[in-house]
């Protein structure tokens, strides 16, 4: 039996696991935590029973607020969020991808009133399973592989 | 917040058949001065002459003023004034805005920006909602019902948003369709899979010949230049689709020709005086129908 964590754990914080290997910088990215100073460990290309490979992030004494679930979800819809304090799992959310979406991704659009003025994108989601979105504004579609982090 | 038209899908059902029952009284006593007190303001960020002629024809028609601009050089749009600036300062001197962008979205936007109502008259290959509606109150007229339409739309179907808001109008009233289009322009995924989730029965081929005869209306759309990149892709497919007079021998005696206009080449002139020909009405009936929009959202009727 495997005692040996791979991504070591933490005291307080969040855990957001079961995150696709391909996710994991976009995820970094899409929740600000380039300029944090809270200890941060990642991990990614872990083996996974259920994914095959997975990416972890491990965020020490910080609560990742419900509202960034929603980014989290839309590249990462089978994501695991556990809350530890003193090394125990005090919460645990799963993530789900929101009917709508405002900000955070870009109209795949170029001549979209959203890239063009300075209007915040919204979508709503026409289909959850492969995140793809339909701007509220241009009624065009933009599917995940053409997701481009805004902020 | 007021009631604006930006895309064909903010109407029901219900709403579209009043705007049909609007558009024919209008029509039967065109001259009803319902907006003698109102202003309203015709944007166009984007040059079109036809559609603000005919919604100019029908705010005068209904006895209500006319302000706006039919190109941005000799406005503060062009000192880079916002979209959103614009129509803030617009509604404070208007009850109404018809507004044409090139910018998609553009109208949805200035909806939720102005303190009137909004009605898009085209933003960029997005969506036309008059546009629709004259077709719908076109095919109503001429076959004496919506429900269970065969249309066959020839020419662009990838770029033609008319295309576009016509089939998602045609869902309320199980339309049946035809796509004629060369592979270039066939009609985009997203509007598949919108017929197939409306258990819409169509079909599509390359050869106008195919189903001609079993066809309700033609639907003619023209294959615009503006919107290829490639001008080799343009000259290769510009002259594929033209309707012409001997083709409509043998099609259905209620079968009529529609076709958004302006027409180049794609329907030959020698259809003009065949009675199947109704394009010009068709027009017309673009003025009957404005009236009904533009006094079925400011409540006058």
């Amino acid at each position: 039996m495997k005692t040996v964590l791979e991504v070591s754990a933490i005291e307080n914080g969040t855990v957001i696991d079961h995150i696709p290997s391909g996710s994991l910088f976009k995820i970094l990215n899409i929740l600000e935590l380039e300029n944090i100073t809270n200890r941060i460990t990642f991990g990614t290309n872990l083996e996974s029973k259920r994914m095959g490979t997975k990416a972890i992030i491990k965020i020490s004494d910080m609560e990742v607020p419900q509202e960034a679930l929603n980014k989290i979800a839309i590249f990462a819809p089978m994501a695991r969020v556990n809350y530890i304090k003193n090394f125990e799992v005090v919460k645990k959310l799963s993530v789900s991808v929101p009917d709508t979406l405002e900000g955070s991704i870009r109209c795949a659009n170029p001549i979209c009133v959203t890239n063009q003025e300075r209007v915040l994108p919204k979508f709503e989601v026409v289909d959850k399973e492969k995140v793809t979105l339909r701007c509220h504004y241009c009624e065009k579609i933009t599917t995940q592989e053409q997701f481009e982090i805004i902020k | 917040m007021s009631k604006s038209l930006v895309s064909i899908n903010d109407f029901t059902k219900e709403e579209i058949l009043k705007i049909m029952d609007l558009a024919a009284e209008f029509e039967a006593h065109p001259n009803q001065k319902l907006l003698c007190d109102k202003v309203i303001a015709t944007l166009f960020f984007e040059p079109s002459t036809r559609t603000r002629l005919s919604f100019e024809s029908a705010i005068n028609r209904l006895g209500g003023r006319v302000i706006g601009f039919s190109d941005t050089s000799n406005t503060s749009v062009s000192k880079g004034e916002t979209l959103h600036d614009t129509i803030r300062m617009v509604s404070n001197y208007t009850d109404m805005i018809v507004m044409r962008h090139y910018i998609e979205g553009a109208a949805r936007y200035a909806s939720e920006c102005a303190t009137v109502p909004v009605v898009n008259a085209g933003d960029g290959s997005n969506q036309h909602p008059s546009q629709t509606l004259l077709d719908l109150y076109s095919i109503k007229k001429t076959q004496g019902r919506l429900e269970d339409i065969h249309i066959m739309v020839v020419g662009d179907l990838k770029y033609g948003r008319t295309v576009h808001s016509l089939i998602q109008a045609m869902a309320h009233f199980n339309g049946r369709f035809t796509f004629v289009s060369p592979p270039e322009l066939e009609l985009p995924e997203e509007y598949k899979i919108f017929l197939r989730e409306h258990s819409m029965d169509f079909r599509e081929t390359t050869d106008m010949n195919a189903y001609i005869r079993d066809a309700d209306i033609i639907y003619m759309t023209r294959v615009q230049r503006e919107r290829f990149s490639d001008l080799m892709e343009y000259e290769r497919v510009k002259n594929a689709y033209i309707l012409k007079d001997n083709m409509l021998e043998g099609t259905k005696p209620n079968m009529r020709i529609l076709h958004p206009l302006p027409r180049v080449n794609e329907i030959d002139t020698s259809v003009d005086s065949n009675p199947k020909a109704y394009y010009f009405e068709q027009a017309r009936n673009g003025v009957f129908t404005r009236m009904a929009i533009i006094s079925y959202l400011l409540g006058v009727k």
